[in-house]
């Protein structure tokens, strides 16, 4: 097997005390001396520090970027104004979702001359290449892997961030920003996968180091490992590729409409179009739900979902404790007739089926800096 | 009352042929915060190395299996209420149940806290 690749900052998650892990091809800090569980209340109660430069940055370059890359992806992205991301997915010819990413409209553009797209580590490889074959010659795609990405989480975050940047705690929930940060040339987003308001910044890659050094020497923040970014994304109520969205999964049964844009609804030009309407109008054979244990026992991913009648119906894709919701929390794929909130289930753990329910997700509200 | 070590990280304390068995303090810095754990009731019997409760952390459950054979004979409503004892005092009030032991030879296979100690050092 093939030598885990690093980030620029794993010499610093070491001396952190980092316990790494491989993850997407990876070395990464799974946690830091602190634990899961004080990362994941210190994120929620003040602000914590993210390595996920493993993410694949890259930009797609030419007159009408935005047009081109619909065909690719259900989003409105024409609709996009300057300075505004958002949330879609690259979908294949059966609507099943290949990866899931975010794409923005950079703040000066204004003839769709360029988009930003930062994707899932393990996807980014046949990401790029997807979109550069699903292009064409016209447009060009850069790769941006001499770039590092932090994401800084938490209610305090702003403030922390304003000390070196004033002008972030100005920006809007999903915007981004080309902003001098401790004279850095950086993007920044006001986005993040946490169910906080935070940033995303996008920082050269041999300034990573000391940009993560001074902002780790602020009194509110704390390195954050994968384990927290798993439990505080499943708390709130977001997808993780590979576990619960994948290339059989599509956006209707992921419950991810929202990310089908109104007019590419009318148009049903991008893949996939006919099957996921279809799912649309008529129903999907299935859909992702929330899910809460009624017993104390967490219910993981691959875990059985059966009906009251004890048939089998679903499974769980991801699941676990949820520090801030203080139990266990789940999400999972059931038919549309047990996809109700409030619908008793049963999941098997260990052998035993054990009550659940169907519940609203997010599990912990998102708290999102909207103006 | 003596103490003894398994390969699989767990301590036993035995005295009057009961033993009251939990994971060391090794395991429980491993696992990380534990949130959960999963008992034996009262009654139920055990066999030596089969499964025999549930720990777990925000991250991953892990299996407990009983140290040596015998019965059930209390479980730790405390820890069950309160996982996070397991981090505090792992091989004391952390302790997971305590059972009558079926042949006190099996104790002869067990690790003393010396020889514990050198096996974790050296399965690093």
């Amino acid at each position: 097997m093939a030598e885990p690749k690093k980030t620029q900052l794993n010499a610093l998650h070491r001396e952190l005390g980092g316990k790494m892990v491989e993850f997407a091809g990876y070395d990464m800090p799974v946690q830091y001396p602190s634990g899961v569980l004080r990362e994941h209340l210190h994120t929620r109660a003040a602000c914590g520090l993210f390595d996920v430069s493993h993410m694949g940055q890259g930009a797609i370059l030419g007159a009408g970027a935005a047009a081109a890359f619909e065909a690719l992806v259900p989003g409105a992205i024409q609709e996009l104004k300057p300075g505004q991301t958002r949330y879609t997915l690259l979908l294949n010819d059966k609507g099943g979702i290949r990866d899931d990413l975010m794409v923005t409209r950079p703040a000066g553009d204004t003839d769709f001359s360029a988009l930003l797209v930062v994707v899932n580590a393990g996807c980014k490889d046949a990401d790029f290449a997807h979109i550069a074959a699903g292009l064409g010659p016209r447009f060009a795609v850069e790769r941006y892997e001499d770039r590092a990405l932090l994401a800084l989480q938490g209610p305090l975050a702003s403030a922390v961030l304003a000390r070196h940047c004033p002008e972030a705690a100005a920006m809007k929930f999903m915007t981004v920003a080309r902003l001098k940060v401790m004279g850095l040339d950086c993007t920044l987003w006001r986005s993040g996968y946490t169910g906080e308001d935070g940033f995303e910044i996008s920082v050269p890659g041999e300034a990573a180091e000391g940009f993560a050094r001074r902002l780790l020497a602020e009194p509110e923040v704390l390195p954050i490992g994968l384990g927290a970014r798993d439990s505080l994304r499943l708390e709130a109520g977001l997808c993780l590729y590979g576990h619960d969205l994948d290339e059989t999964t599509t956006p209707v049964e992921a419950a991810l409409t929202w990310a089908i844009g109104k007019r590419r609804k009318m148009e049903r030009n991008f893949p996939g179009a006919d099957i996921v309407m279809g799912q649309l109008f008529d129903g999907a054979p299935r859909k992702r739900v929330g899910i809460v244990p009624l017993e104390k026992a967490p219910a993981r991913e691959g875990t059985e979902i059966r009906s009251e009648a004890g048939e089998t119906i679903g499974i769980v894709t991801s699941g676990g404790f949820g520090p801030t919701v203080n139990g266990p929390i789940a999400m999972g794929y059931v038919p549309p007739a047990f996809a109700d909130d409030g619908t008793p289930l049963l999941l098997v753990v260990r052998g035993q089926a054990r009550p659940a329910r169907v519940a609203p997700m997010p599990f912990a509200p998102h708290r999102y800096f909207r103006g | 009352m003596t103490v003894y070590y398994t390969d699989q990280h767990e301590w036993l304390s035995v005295e009057g042929g009961i033993a009251t068995v939990g994971i060391t303090r090794h395991a429980a810095e491993q696992l990380g915060d534990v949130v959960f754990v999963e008992l034996p009731a009262a009654g139920r019997a055990l066999a030596a190395k089969g499964e025999a409760a549930v720990v777990e952390s925000v991250k991953a459950a892990s299996d407990v299996y009983a140290p040596v054979s015998g019965e059930v004979v209390e479980s730790n409503d405390a820890v069950a209420a309160e996982p996070a004892k397991v981090n505090e005092d792992p091989e004391g009030a952390g302790w997971f149940f305590r059972m009558k032991l079926a042949d006190e030879g099996e104790l002869k296979g067990l690790m003393d806290k010396a020889a514990y100690d050198a096996f974790v050092e050296a399965n690093g």
